[in-house]
């Protein structure tokens, strides 16, 4: 990273934007995050809506994809990780005692920055997850396939070889093939590692129509380290920076009319 | 100067590069040299030069002219090479001891049809035949004795029985082990068992053979109770604890070269840790398990002093419970007694020849099927 002076900050400044008046769906409330003693996450509060994309940028290292993964619990697969504060989604506290995991990974499904189809057929992709929680049926598979796949704008280019491999599909293909695993569970939040890190311009630009079709329906997390598309999708956007939310706020604002200078050199491209 | 140096520029790699080569070429020459040596010394077995008829129709020293040397050589069962080196003399008196050899034959076999039976052809190596004595066609190895009986289904029958009872124990355990290790255990657990499992590895077969003597036989006589004490299912058994860390260690390789995102991708569609070891990292990493359990198919059929010590006996029967006597046994037990050159020397090579082969084609047919597998999870088939 490129040296430059920072000024040290104040404690972060939340600034939730007025104008939305929608009640918060998911509610992050002074979390830290510990890898044994080292301090990844510094109390971080954030309030995020229903059917919203909501994009969080930042320099690497800065804790994003480390808060993205605390929202699913993915970070209960690492060891020596400790988490403090609470997150709600839809009112519940998802690091309380009695939550089931699985429960909770069915109602906030991911979407990883390198697309992972399993070494499966495409049709056996997207039913696995409909089978981990009981669909049983082969027409209600069928139907409930054929559905996702038109949502993730994949049926045409799939519907005569769904019995092939999906490794066999081309990378921009299997990230939407990914977002059709993920979606056919019908899960509340989606939460995307940048989906498109690892895609070419077209396929970038396909998978963030997607992204702006789904909204209807789904509250989005995304975090991406492309600031062209976090201005082009995303409604919000929170700006961290080593484990700190520095500003938080609509993104038309946060681009435009920062209110914190580091925010401004990041989004400018002064730094990150 | 220049770029275009070629090999000339690094002769220290270069002369690394070739010894590297020279060595595993080696590799290649010492496997076709043992099977050529394993193969000639088996070859009048095949060419059906070999005669172990008791009773013969002696042909009398006096006659010795009226006969080709190619039927005298087999009449005196004599290489071509020993054959050329004697004279006339010697030819002479080899024949005198075996007209003096057909006047030892003692009275009781004189009559008996089996005496005449020159027992190393194929018709007796592979089928059943009613012997003198016997009120049913049977399929025997007694190759000590006035009539040799060297049928070898008896010890392939036993070396399959004793080999599938030490998979069938060993792959689901050394598997499912494999698969805890890499998928379910916490570290510290994994620390401890894997290489606890590897060190099993270490341990002597012979110590392995008297563990099972002792130990295991009693035991599972006394759980199971049944009639023979060593039988072919203690000595699977034990096979399969030899076998386990051979194919734990690379099933458990296979596994954990699962990529990481495959199991996150389950995890994050709300699979519990055992369904996505069992239905995403399982299936991906068939190839490799598989690889180990041919591996471990290898290991087991070649697996001699273990089976050795448990029970040896060349009884034909497909029961798990009765005794069996393995090909490898069958060869470290009568090599050393077999007179060099002699027909049960032969077929001992024979044996070994067969047990060659047949691990050899099953390692093929492993390949092409690890192979298969392989192409069908990247998506090329």
């Amino acid at each position: 990273m490129a040296e430059i002076s920072i000024p040290k900050l104040a404690p972060p400044t939340t600034s939730v934007s007025a104008a939305q008046t929608n009640t918060p769906f998911i509610e992050i409330e002074d979390v830290s995050l510990f890898y044994g003693a080292s301090k990844a996450l510094k109390n971080i509060s954030l309030k995020l809506e229903e059917k919203v994309v909501t994009a969080f940028i930042g320099p690497s290292g800065c804790g994003k994809s480390t808060l993205l993964r605390c929202l699913n619990r993915m970070n209960d697969l690492i060891d020596n990780v400790r988490i403090d504060g609470a997150i709600k989604i839809g009112g519940h506290d998802i690091y309380a005692s009695d939550v089931d995991v699985i429960e909770l990974r069915k109602r906030v499904g991911m979407v990883f920055q390198k697309s992972n189809p399993f070494p499966k057929t495409i049709y056996e992709n997207v039913a696995y997850g409909l089978r981990l929680h009981g669909m049983k049926a082969k027409s209600d598979l069928d139907a409930r396939i054929e559905e996702c796949l038109r949502a993730s704008a994949l049926w045409d280019e799939v519907k005569d070889r769904l019995n092939s491999s999906a490794l066999g599909l081309s990378g921009g293909q299997q990230q939407r093939l990914c977002i059709a695993r993920a979606i056919a569970i019908k899960p509340e939040v989606i939460l995307m590692d940048e989906p498109a890190s690892a895609l070419d311009p077209i396929a970038t630009a396909r998978i963030e129509d997607l992204i702006l079709e789904l909204k209807k329906e789904f509250t989005i997390v995304i975090v991406t380290h492309n600031m062209q598309q976090a201005a082009r999708i995303s409604d919000q956007t929170a700006f961290f920076y080593i484990g700190e939310l520095v500003e938080f706020g609509a993104t038309a604002k946060i681009f435009t009319n920062p209110a914190q200078k580091r925010t401004e050199d990041y989004v400018s491209g002064r730094f990150g | 100067m220049g770029i275009h140096r070629g090999h000339k520029a690094r002769p220290g790699e270069w002369l690394a590069e070739k010894f590297i080569f020279l060595v595993s070429l080696s590799a290649i020459l010492m496997v076709l040299l043992i099977f050529l040596f394993v193969a000639r010394e088996a070859l009048p077995v095949f060419l059906g030069q070999t005669n172990t008829a008791l009773v013969q129709k002696p042909i009398p020293p006096d006659e010795m002219d009226k006969h080709s040397p190619a039927e005298l050589q087999a009449y005196l069962e004599l290489t071509p090479e020993q054959y050329a080196k004697m004279d006339k003399a010697t030819l002479r008196s080899l024949m005198d001891v075996k007209v003096e050899a057909q006047d030892d034959v003692p009275e009781d076999f004189r009559n008996d049809p089996d005496a005449k039976i020159n027992t190393t052809e194929w018709q007796y190596l592979v089928e059943s035949h009613k012997w003198s004595g016997y009120d049913k066609p049977e399929y025997i190895w007694q190759p000590v004795g006035q009539i040799k009986k060297f049928n070898i289904i008896p010890l392939f029958v036993g070396t399959l029985k004793i080999t599938l009872i030490g998979l069938l124990f060993a792959v689901p355990l050394a598997v499912g082990a494999a698969i805890y290790v890499s998928q379910l255990a916490r570290p510290r657990a994994r620390e401890i068992i894997k290489p606890a499992i590897e060190l099993l590895s270490g341990v002597p077969s012979v110590v392995v053979g008297v563990f099972a003597l002792l130990v295991m036989a009693t035991v599972l006589q006394s759980i199971f109770h049944y009639q023979t004490r060593l039988n072919a299912f203690v000595a699977g058994l034990a096979l399969g604890f030899a076998v386990i860390p051979v194919i734990f260690s690379i099933a458990e390789d296979a596994l954990t070269s699962v990529p990481r995102a495959y199991t996150q991708g389950a995890l994050a569609l709300g699979a519990s840790r055992w369904q996505t070891a069992w239905q995403i990292v399982l299936p991906a990493a068939l190839p490799g398990v598989f690889a180990a359990a041919v591996l471990g198919f290898g290991r087991a059929i070649g697996e001699t002093m273990i089976v050795l010590m448990v029970c040896s006996a060349s009884v034909m029967s497909w029961s798990i419970f009765d005794s069996a006597r393995s090909i490898t046994t069958t060869i470290a037990a009568e090599m050393a007694e077999a007179v060099n050159g002699g027909p049960h020397y032969r077929i001992l090579f024979m044996l070994g020849a067969l047990l060659f082969a047949a691990t050899f084609i099953s390692n093929m047919i492993g390949d092409f099927v690890i192979h298969r597998f392989k192409l069908k999870l990247e998506g090329k088939k």
